[in-house]
């Protein structure tokens, strides 16, 4: 079961001229779940964004399931799903309609549309355009797309921006099934959160960037 | 693959369904630019039978150019198009059905107006069906071009005036040889030459500009 | 080969090639330019039919070259860097676009004052001279595509697509203006076409061509070593070069 999914070695990101970090290496086997710490502007976003292949690398290597990134990308990206900031959904229709889209893009049946959007507590709003759901509604709609994409890992941007406390509890239990059943996690959050029997690995991003010894990070 | 196509293509015709100023507005843009040509010449209808193809052509041009800067706007502002990158589907053909469902919404109905229009500035009525051709043809072309520039410049706030001075350049084939096919017409000559231009023009779109705006596409969170 | 072509691609290398060569270009492109001009203006006879007013083509005919010439080599960078991420490739590309917007509009001026005595107006749509005007629109865009973008890896990047759309572009608009000016005036003047160039007027016109290539050249490489520095700042090598005081 612990078999190792992604490995990342001597990653430094750039945000123009400006070094994030440099020298992180980790890696992540399967169940595991892990938590990136910093403050803002510490890189956690352009971290999640470089994992998830929308910001490039210049420095260090990325490998999943052992093989190198550019090259493995394809088998990467079935394998992943990344929920950002920004829901990726479209106002004007509604959830069922914004997920089947998504399901027929991630080659997904639309069985896993109903049961995704009953998961996340939408059943009433199904049918209803999103511009008329609340903030946290729509941040549902968007972690359905976890579900439907059967992804191996996931990569969540501060998933709890504008859940109240069911959301957050969902979010828990999301994350806590999804690393029983062999996934794994990377998120990042400003708010505390447990996921019952597993431990939480954490990463911060601060104390690379001062000891920049390229030692650092969380090798589990 | 074909599925994802037909998935995007039925989503963005759902999306402006629901949305009409998205496509209405370029409508009107296009028959006010069409009317502002008589009223800033003068009611000669000689005179304006003589430039109706220009004018035709590049107030089409001028509308395709105001729609398409939103092609990719509100999915890159809803992180749609960042999923779109992400899906794993190939993005050529996610982008070929996007430009292909923005040239329903604002080319087709640009298309049926046309007509309409070379009325107004007394085209011959002979002449329609080379207009319509030529349209067809163009605009299709003139999506995928614009598409590109849209691409290129969606991180922009202010992409507008920026994307203009990209891409209209790249219009200019298309508006000499489809203004000329009409102009071919009015004096009763073959338009066969023209428009095979224009169909050559728009299978090296269809067949080059999906390659430029997906690369287009993946850069722009860098 | 390929480890040459990396060595060359090294920024600090680039800049001490630059810097050995740089003098040596200078000298042969002055040279070049003083001759050319010299037996263009004087030496040249007279032509038939234009007169002296023929004389402008030593400059007008090498910024049309050097126009397209520039474009071409900014779209070939902008394919090296694209394809292997060379940054050297899009500093060239870079350096290289004013210069070619430049040599764009000296064309274009210098051939709306070659058309008064010609045609007896300031301009006239003839193909060569909209299909100048036009590129200059290209070269345009590029710039301000590049400085529009916040993010510098996406301004170069996009900028280089661009280039690549252009380059494409380029001969399609160029036939499509030659067709639509052919269309609208039949059997045109062609005078800017000379099919038949006596020998002693074609040679300080080669001269030339060849001077501005160089004048490029060495304009161009002095414009990549600054941007080199300025991208470098921060590297070793041009912190040891800056207090030795040796740039």
């Amino acid at each position: 079961m612990n078999n190792l999914l992604l490995q990342v070695s001597d990653l430094a990101l750039f945000r123009g001229e400006r070094c994030l970090f440099s020298g992180l290496s980790f890696s992540l086997e399967s169940g595991q779940v892990l938590q990136l710490h910093g403050e803002n502007g510490s890189g956690k976003t352009s971290l999640i964004r470089a994992l998830c292949t929308l910001l490039p690398i210049e420095q260090g290597e990325i490998a999943w399931r052992g093989n190198l990134l550019p090259a493995a990308r394809d088998q990467y990206l079935s394998e992943m799903c990344y929920v950002g900031h920004s829901e990726a959904i479209k106002a004007d229709l509604s959830p069922r309609e914004n997920l089947a889209f998504t399901a027929t893009l991630l080659n997904a049946s639309d069985a896993t549309v109903n049961s995704a959007v009953e998961r996340v507590g939408l059943t009433g709003q199904n049918d209803l355009p999103c511009r008329h759901l609340s903030a946290g509604q729509r941040r549902r709609v968007a972690l359905a797309r976890l579900l439907i994409s059967e992804a191996t890992l996931w990569l969540l941007d501060e998933p709890l921006t504008a859940l109240d406390g069911h959301g957050r509890k969902l979010v828990e239990q999301l994350i806590g099934e999804h690393a029983n059943a062999g996934g794994a996690v990377i998120f990042t959050t400003h708010q505390p959160l447990t996921v019952n029997a597993i431990e939480i690995l954490s990463l911060n991003l601060d104390a690379l960037q001062s000891a920049n010894d390229g030692s650092g990070g969380a090798s589990p | 693959m074909i599925k994802s196509f037909i998935a995007v293509l039925r989503r963005d015709l759902l999306v402006a369904a629901r949305r009409r100023s998205d496509w209405l507005n370029p409508l009107v843009f296009y028959v006010i630019v069409v009317t502002l040509f008589p009223l800033g010449i003068g009611p000669d209808g000689d005179l304006l039978r003589q430039i109706a193809p220009g004018v035709l052509w590049v107030a089409a041009l001028l509308a395709t150019l105001l729609a398409i800067e939103g092609l990719f706007r509100s999915d890159y502002d809803d992180g749609s198009l960042e999923q779109l990158v992400l899906s794993g589907q190939p993005l050529t053909v996610l982008v070929l059905a996007k430009v292909l469902a923005h040239w329903l919404i604002t080319g087709l109905p640009l298309l049926l107006l046309s007509p309409l229009m070379a009325i107004i500035l007394q085209l011959n009525l002979t002449s329609i069906p080379a207009l319509l051709a030529s349209l067809l043809l163009g605009t299709l072309t003139l999506s995928l071009i614009g598409a590109i520039g849209a691409a290129l410049t969606v991180s922009l706030r202010r992409g507008g005036v920026l994307l203009a001075l990209l891409i209209l350049p790249l219009f200019i084939p298309v508006l000499i040889f489809g203004s000329s096919a009409v102009i071919a017409a009015e004096g009763g000559f073959a338009v066969e030459g023209q428009l095979s231009l224009l169909g050559a023009l728009c299978l090296l779109a269809v067949a080059f500009a999906p390659l430029a705006i997906a690369a287009s596409l993946r850069i722009i969170w860098e | 080969m390929f480890q040459w072509f990396h060595r060359l691609a090294s920024l600090k290398n680039f800049y001490r090639l630059a810097e050995i060569i740089t003098p040596w270009l200078t000298v042969i492109c002055a040279g070049l330019l003083a001759v050319g001009l010299y037996r263009g203006l004087v030496v040249a006879p007279t032509d038939y039919e234009q007169g002296e007013s023929y004389r402008i083509i030593y400059v007008h005919v090498p910024s049309a070259w050097m126009s397209m010439f520039i474009y071409m080599v900014i779209a070939f960078c902008s394919a090296i860097y694209l394809i292997w991420k060379m940054k050297l490739a899009d500093i060239v590309a870079q350096v290289s676009a004013p210069m070619g917007a430049a040599f764009t509009f000296l064309a274009l001026s210098t051939g709306s004052l070659w058309g008064k005595p010609m045609w007896g107006t300031w301009w006239e749509w003839d193909a060569r001279l909209t299909s100048e005007l036009i590129l200059l629109f290209l070269y345009i865009g590029y710039m301000a595509l590049r400085n529009a973008l916040d993010s510098p890896a996406a301004g170069a990047k996009a900028a280089a697509i661009l280039a690549l759309v252009g380059v494409v572009n380029i001969p399609i608009i160029h036939y499509s203006v030659e067709w639509w000016n052919t269309l609208h005036q039949p059997a045109s003047i062609t005078k800017f076409d000379t099919p038949s160039i006596h020998i002693s007027m074609l040679i300080p016109l080669l001269l030339m061509a060849l001077g501005f290539k160089l004048f490029y050249l060495v304009n161009m490489l002095s414009k990549t070593r600054s941007v080199i520095l300025e991208r470098e700042a921060s590297t070793s090598w041009v912190r040891s070069r800056l207090q030795e005081n040796k740039l």
